[in-house]
């Protein structure tokens, strides 16, 4: 019994712990709130943004409009699952609202591998808005590879920010 | 001034690309330069050359930018100069600090005086205006010790191709000094970058191999990555983000014009062309799986060469056209493989431990160059079969070689870690002669094209 015990335990940690290895984030990702982008201000001081723009997607998301990949992975964990659960919800609210999953790699690859990088991992976030019901022709994709880094340290907590699948809203 | 024509200067060199939608392109005769058959006496590493001012018959104006025929002549043993230093096989001394030999001793050179400097090896030459503008070179190449005449040539250019001249020379004095192939009158595209690390501009930009003549190509509004001259330079291969996709376009450097490689709703990566320029290679993500196809270059059905799961990206053709090194994941990390001409033969080559990416086929096929990652990104070499692997550098971040046109020399881009900067470096294959190429700004990407006819 102890033993049998003691072997789940360990195997829970171990899935927790594997589940957030990963994500760690030893450097938080950037406030939603706090970027400008697409935040609308309206004179009065007033920041609520407008229902089904970029900006209310972003305060929406609190961040979840960001999925996080391992070094050369390309896979929907179940954070990523998550976050892209929260963006299908937000959508379904807005259908005829279309989006771009901007695909991106760390510095350390090469510039062509990390181009078709970017796009897998853009293509792999799509296919599981999809798989929630996301109507596909409502999704594009595009990769920048490691040519847009939002974190700019060379260092292990920068990289596994800009390893990222990040969703926008187009108008 | 007669006596002073003592072989024929029939070398003729095509106008240049500027103008050449003027002037239909010319066949180039084979060149006529008589070599006296002169076993050097010396290594060509330890050769000290002597590279005074090349001497002219009159100090007259030119339309060249280098000024009077006087100030030019200085000017091409200067290029001459910076040529064979930057390439570390000898040891030059340059005009500035030689004294210019009178017009009757180019082909009659004070041995004794150059012994008594210490001189090697000598070059002296002349240059002349001609009546319509164009510009001629005499070049010679002297083994002092000997009392000798190792070779001779010369060259008629347009003014604003005057460089070329002291290109030419200085392949055929690096030509019969080392035994190996010229390299030097080729020209590179790059990508020109400029900016904070997360909002690089990125231009498409092109060069002589010695940083000269240099001109952007693209503004910079929308990011240009991984250029590709065409084997007959008329035109460059590259990806930009025009239309805010990455997608494959052609730059037609006689009309200044762009256009669409192909349309597609897909992403497309990795221009190459075929050593015949008969070919282009493209890759192309559907669904997030990258293969690679292969096109005509004059229009025409593509067709799939690579069909695994993940990601197959690049390519470069063996010289003979024969067979095709790319890159794939689908054992799960970046490696090197060979095929045939028609994706038969998938073959797995680089087997190092870490990962093996960019591999580009030396011109002389005897060599295939790669980045090596494996905690540092290295440009190294392996044969064919993948076996030999050698380092030719060791930096936090190089990657992407180009072959120079002799397969001798490589060029490569070096990231700096933090700021993110780039610059293009060149290594010769002993690993031993490394430099950073000068560019007006930072640099990735570069693309070596052929040697120039």
């Amino acid at each position: 019994m102890n033993k049998h015990l003691t072997l789940s335990l360990v195997l829970a940690s171990g899935l927790v712990l594997s589940a957030c290895s990963k994500k760690a984030p030893e450097m938080l990702p950037p406030d939603p709130g706090g970027s400008a982008a697409g935040q609308t201000t309206d004179g009065t001081g007033s920041t609520a943004p407008v229902p089904g723009s970029q900006a209310d997607f972003v305060a929406q998301m609190m961040g979840q409009d960001t999925i996080l990949f391992d070094t050369d992975r390309y896979n929907i964990d179940a954070t990523d699952q998550t976050a892209l659960a929260t963006q299908a919800q937000w959508l379904a609210r807005y259908p005829a609202k279309r989006i771009s999953v901007e695909g991106h790699a760390d510095e350390r690859g090469t510039r062509e591998y990390n181009l078709a990088l970017g796009e897998r991992r853009a293509n792999a976030a799509k296919n599981y808005l999809v798989s929630l019901g996301v109507d596909p022709g409502r999704i594009t994709t595009v990769s920048h590879g490691k040519e847009k880094p939002l974190a700019l340290g060379s260092d292990e907590a920068s990289w596994a920010q800009n390893r990222r699948a990040v969703t926008v809203t187009v108008d | 001034m007669k006596k002073f024509i003592p072989f024929v200067l029939a070398l003729m060199l095509p106008a240049s690309a500027l103008v050449a939608q003027t002037t239909p392109p010319t066949s180039t005769p084979a060149p006529t330069e008589v070599e006296e058959d002169v076993v050097g006496s010396l290594g060509a590493n330890d050769a000290k050359i002597a590279i005074p001012a090349f001497a002219t018959n009159a100090d007259v104006p030119t339309q060249t930018s280098a000024g009077s025929t006087s100030t030019l002549g200085f000017s091409v043993a200067n290029v001459i100069f910076g040529n064979l230093r930057s390439n570390g096989l000898f040891k030059p001394t340059g005009p500035s600090s030689l004294p210019r030999p009178a017009l009757a001793q180019v082909q009659a050179p004070d041995y004794g005086g150059w012994r008594g400097r210490g001189t090697d090896m000598l070059v002296q030459g002349y240059v002349r205006a001609e009546a319509n503008g164009n510009i001629t070179v005499g070049c010679y190449l002297y083994d002092v010790g000997l009392g000798e005449q190792v070779a001779k040539a010369g060259w008629t250019v347009p003014p604003g191709e005057w460089r070329r001249a002291a290109h030419k020379c200085s392949d055929m004095i690096y030509s019969k000094l080392s035994g190996e192939n010229p390299f030097f009158d080729s020209r590179i595209a790059y990508i020109a970058e400029t900016g904070p690390k997360n909002r690089r501009m990125k231009r498409l930009a092109i060069m002589d191999s010695d940083g000269a003549n240099h001109r952007y190509l693209t503004t910079g509004q929308s990011t240009a990555l991984t250029p590709r001259y065409s084997p007959d330079y008329k035109s460059i291969l590259y990806l930009s983000y025009f239309n805010g996709q990455p997608r494959i376009y052609i730059y037609d450097l006689t009309a200044d014009r762009q256009r669409l490689l192909l349309q597609a709703s897909n992403p497309l990566f990795a221009p190459r062309w075929s050593p015949d320029g008969k070919w282009i290679l493209y890759s192309m993500a559907t669904g997030g799986n990258t293969d690679i196809y292969k096109m005509p270059s004059a229009g025409g059905a593509a067709v799939k060469l690579t069909d695994a799961p993940g990601i197959d990206i690049g390519g470069s053709f063996s010289p003979d056209g024969q067979r095709i090194v790319f890159e794939s994941d689908r054992s799960g990390s970046q490696q090197v493989y060979v095929m045939n001409l028609d994706g038969s033969g998938q073959k797995r080559i680089s087997f190092f431990g870490g990962r093996a990416a960019t591999p580009e086929w030396s011109p002389r096929g005897d060599q295939i160059a790669f980045t090596h990652i494996g905690g540092n990104f290295r440009i190294a070499v392996m044969d064919p079969t993948g076996g030999n692997l050698r380092y030719l550098t060791d930096s936090w971040q190089d990657e992407a070689p180009t072959w120079a046109p002799n397969g001798r020399v490589i060029q490569f881009f070096r990231t700096t870690r933090g700021s993110g900067k780039a610059g293009i470096w060149q290594v010769d294959l002993t690993g031993k002669n490394e430099r950073k190429l000068e560019t007006p700004v930072d640099g990735s990407d570069p693309a070596w094209g052929p040697l120039r006819p």
